[in-house]
């Protein structure tokens, strides 16, 4: 199995005007294969974002500095000029932001903006271009494409506007899909909708997705593998029925119990107390130290290091496996 | 049953949404739509919906941020739509609310120490000299360490500032907090902690709340009581245990089958529903469910289910709830395996709400510090 996406050791690292640092992202590595869907879970300010956009380009390089190597087809993105990336991006690459609102453009309809991704990559005319677009927006589900091409983006609903954007997307079969957080300003009905439309584009196209939530039970449902992320790092890679059954860093286990359960009611629910380190240096020894309980002095001192579990399964903990921890 | 500190009666409030050129309304939403409530002291009652379902709109007519079209509410018996300018003021001491997004809700050019005291010099509860004092009380109470009063709001994370908002609405000493979403900008994590002092909070201070939330797995370990909410009606009533074992109308049913379980092969009996939300200006007749509903019958289109309860306290509005086939409700998600539950078991430690003089002035009813 040849990788698609190969990512190692990518870094970001974002300067402030009065020479303020923030470590965004630190040593990110993971390889995705064609039709595979790697979750990125994580909260707030965890770097999966960053991840995206240092994949993407899409990072302001006069502020953010990204190093390591983000091979795609066997191209180091990193290298690439600006206009090779952009003739990649919407066409090979392709990424659906998490508020459809912001991120379609208002004064233009929907169908023209589909049309534009079309002409620029594919070289159609306008007539074919609108034919396909009509064609793309029946594929996710939109009712009355024929009606809902020429129509602004204000006029179409929350769950409309992001398989608008999912088509947008689409437009040009993608080789790799990268979906942040598409769900997470959808209600849940609606949100169920687009997970379906998500899980049956899915199977039609080959493409590697990396979905990024902040939602675990959004990652269960679509994802193949899962990479947690804490402070900058991935902290847990596991295929995802392991995730779910074996997880093997402290992290991920707090994620897990911090949700609360449909079977039962608790009377206090589990909590991850403290909350993110700084990360305006790079913390010495494991960042999630202060916030853990199974922690100890070995894990303050110096990084930890990576503990292989399984098949595509390792933790970045010292203590990991955590069968032999005693509860 | 304790006796109910809020009783809501026939309430609806419609928003003009566009007027002719002679400003005749030309477009209403009917936001509130005629619903009932009764909460009883100490208890929790949460408003369940999606996005414009009304919810919200309900959490402010119960404080009067907004007023009312029609009907009555009751609060500790007395009738707040009669209370003139004076009597709303005293209202204001018993009721509170605390806000989804404790990034706009506070404001920025004031110290934590400012935000709290003003309620209390506002409604003249502390005499100045004690006014330090009772604000690090109340900073203790939400977990927060009174060294943080000289700071700003945007030096703390979203969980703390929720904490700051809360202490907010503690300090005059309420008796109801309408709690608008409050833990749905927060973090995984730190949602669990602000969840876990809103429960202890109520406790210990003999608090009630109305929740309102879009999340039914949040709702779940706070409710006792859950109302679901559609387009400005409440559609499904319940004690919150039989809510969640025993959802009878199909809307409910689909918001339970919507929600991702953390379980890769969850088996998922999807309740979809077809459709969005249809637009509020132009509710479908007759329930306003059946465009999206597979059980909808013509009865549906035309006649409006009333909200009807059983013996039991369970309330439905839907022709047909006795029909639909049974479902296994929420026992889909499975319990976790044993290794894996000693482990999470690791992360439930009791969030400790110091104890704080003030405390007990909270306690007290009405208990003024002379």
């Amino acid at each position: 199995m040849t990788a698609l996406v190969d990512v190692a050791n990518l870094r970001v690292v974002f300067h402030g005007d009065r020479g303020q640092t923030m470590h965004a992202v630190e040593t990110v590595n993971f390889e995705l294969a064609r039709g595979v869907t790697l979750g990125l879970v994580g909260e707030s300010g965890c770097g999966k974002s960053v991840t995206a956009l240092a994949i993407m380009g899409l990072l302001p390089k006069a502020s953010a500095d990204v190093s390591g190597y983000v091979g795609f087809e066997g191209t180091n993105l990193l290298g690439l000029t600006n206009a090779a990336m952009r003739d990649l991006r919407g066409d090979r690459l392709a990424m659906i932001f998490q508020e459809p609102m912001t991120s379609l453009n208002p004064a233009f309809t929907i169908g023209e903006q589909i049309i534009e991704t079309l002409v620029r990559h594919r070289g159609m005319n306008r007539a074919q271009a609108r034919a396909r677009a009509i064609e793309l927006l029946r594929d996710v589900r939109i009712p009355s494409p024929e009606q809902r091409v020429d129509e602004y983006p204000h006029k179409l609903s929350g769950g409309m506007r992001q398989r608008a954007m999912v088509a947008i997307a689409l437009a040009c079969d993608p080789q790799l899909l990268i979906a942040d957080e598409p769900t997470t300003a959808l209600d849940v009905t609606i949100q169920a909708q687009v997970l379906d439309l998500i899980r049956s584009l899915k199977r039609k196209t080959n493409a590697a997705i990396i979905l990024i939530s902040h939602d675990l039970g959004v990652i269960a449902e679509i994802c193949d593998e899962v990479a947690v992320m804490y402070a900058g790092e991935i902290v847990e890679h596991a295929p995802v029925d392991a995730l779910f059954e074996v997880p093997q860093h402290p992290y991920t286990i707090g994620l897990l119990a911090s949700i609360p359960r449909l079977d039962r009611r608790v009377e206090t629910l589990a909590t991850i107390e403290g909350s993110l380190p700084d990360m305006s240096e790079v913390p010495q020894g494991c960042r999630f130290a202060p916030r853990c309980p199974f922690a100890s002095e070995i894990c303050v001192g110096s990084p930890p290091p990576i503990a292989n579990i399984g098949a595509r399964h390792w933790s970045r903990c010292v203590k990991a496996p955590l069968e032999e921890v005693r509860p | 049953m304790s006796a109910p500190l809020l009783e809501v009666e026939g309430l609806r409030r419609h928003f003009v949404a566009r007027r002719s050129a002679f400003g005749r309304p030309t477009a209403t939403v009917k936001a509130v739509d005629g619903i009932n409530l009764t909460v009883p002291a100490g208890s929790t009652l949460a408003l369940v919906g999606e996005t414009g379902c009304g919810k919200s709109t309900v959490g402010r007519l119960l404080l009067r941020l907004i007023e009312p079209m029609a009907g009555s509410i009751k609060f500790a018996g007395r009738d707040i739509l009669a209370f003139g300018e004076k009597e709303l003021r005293a209202f204001r001491r018993e009721a509170q609310i605390v806000f989804q997004d404790p990034y706009s809700s506070l404001n920025p050019r004031m110290t934590v120490e400012e935000l709290i005291s003003e309620p209390l010099a506002l409604h003249d509860i502390v005499p100045a000299s004690r006014l330090r004092d009772r604000v690090a009380e109340l900073l203790g109470l939400v977990g927060l360490d009174a060294r943080y009063g000289r700071r700003y709001p945007h030096e703390f994370s979203g969980g703390q500032r929720q904490r700051i908002a809360i202490a907010r609405a503690l300090a005059v000493e309420p008796k109801l907090i309408v709690c608008d979403e409050p833990v749905s900008a927060l973090d995984v994590s730190i949602r669990s902690q602000v969840l876990n002092l809103l429960n202890d909070l109520r406790k210990r201070l003999s608090l009630t709340y109305i929740f309102i939330s879009h999340d039914l797995s949040v709702v779940k370990h706070i409710a006792d009581r859950v109302a679901v909410m559609y387009l400005g009606r409440i559609v499904e009533s319940a004690r919150a245990d039989e809510l969640f074992a025993n959802p009878r109308h199909p809307y409910t049913r689909a918001l339970f089958s919507a929600i991702p379980v953390p379980q890769p092969h969850a088996q998922r009996q999807r309740q979809l529903l077809e459709g969005d939300v249809p637009s509020p200006l132009s509710p479908p007749a007759g329930c306003h469910l059946h465009p999206r509903c597979s059980y909808a019958t013509d009865r549906c289109r035309i006649e409006w289910p009333a909200l009807v309860d059983d013996p039991s306290g369970h309330a439905t509005a839907c022709h047909r709830w006795r029909e639909l086939p049974a479902i296994t409700g929420t026992s889909r998600q499975d319990a976790p395996a044993p290794r894996l539950e000693a482990l999470m078991a690791k992360f439930t430690r009791r969030t400790v709400v110091r104890e704080a003089n003030g405390v007990d002035t909270l306690k007290v009813e009405n208990g003024r510090p002379n």
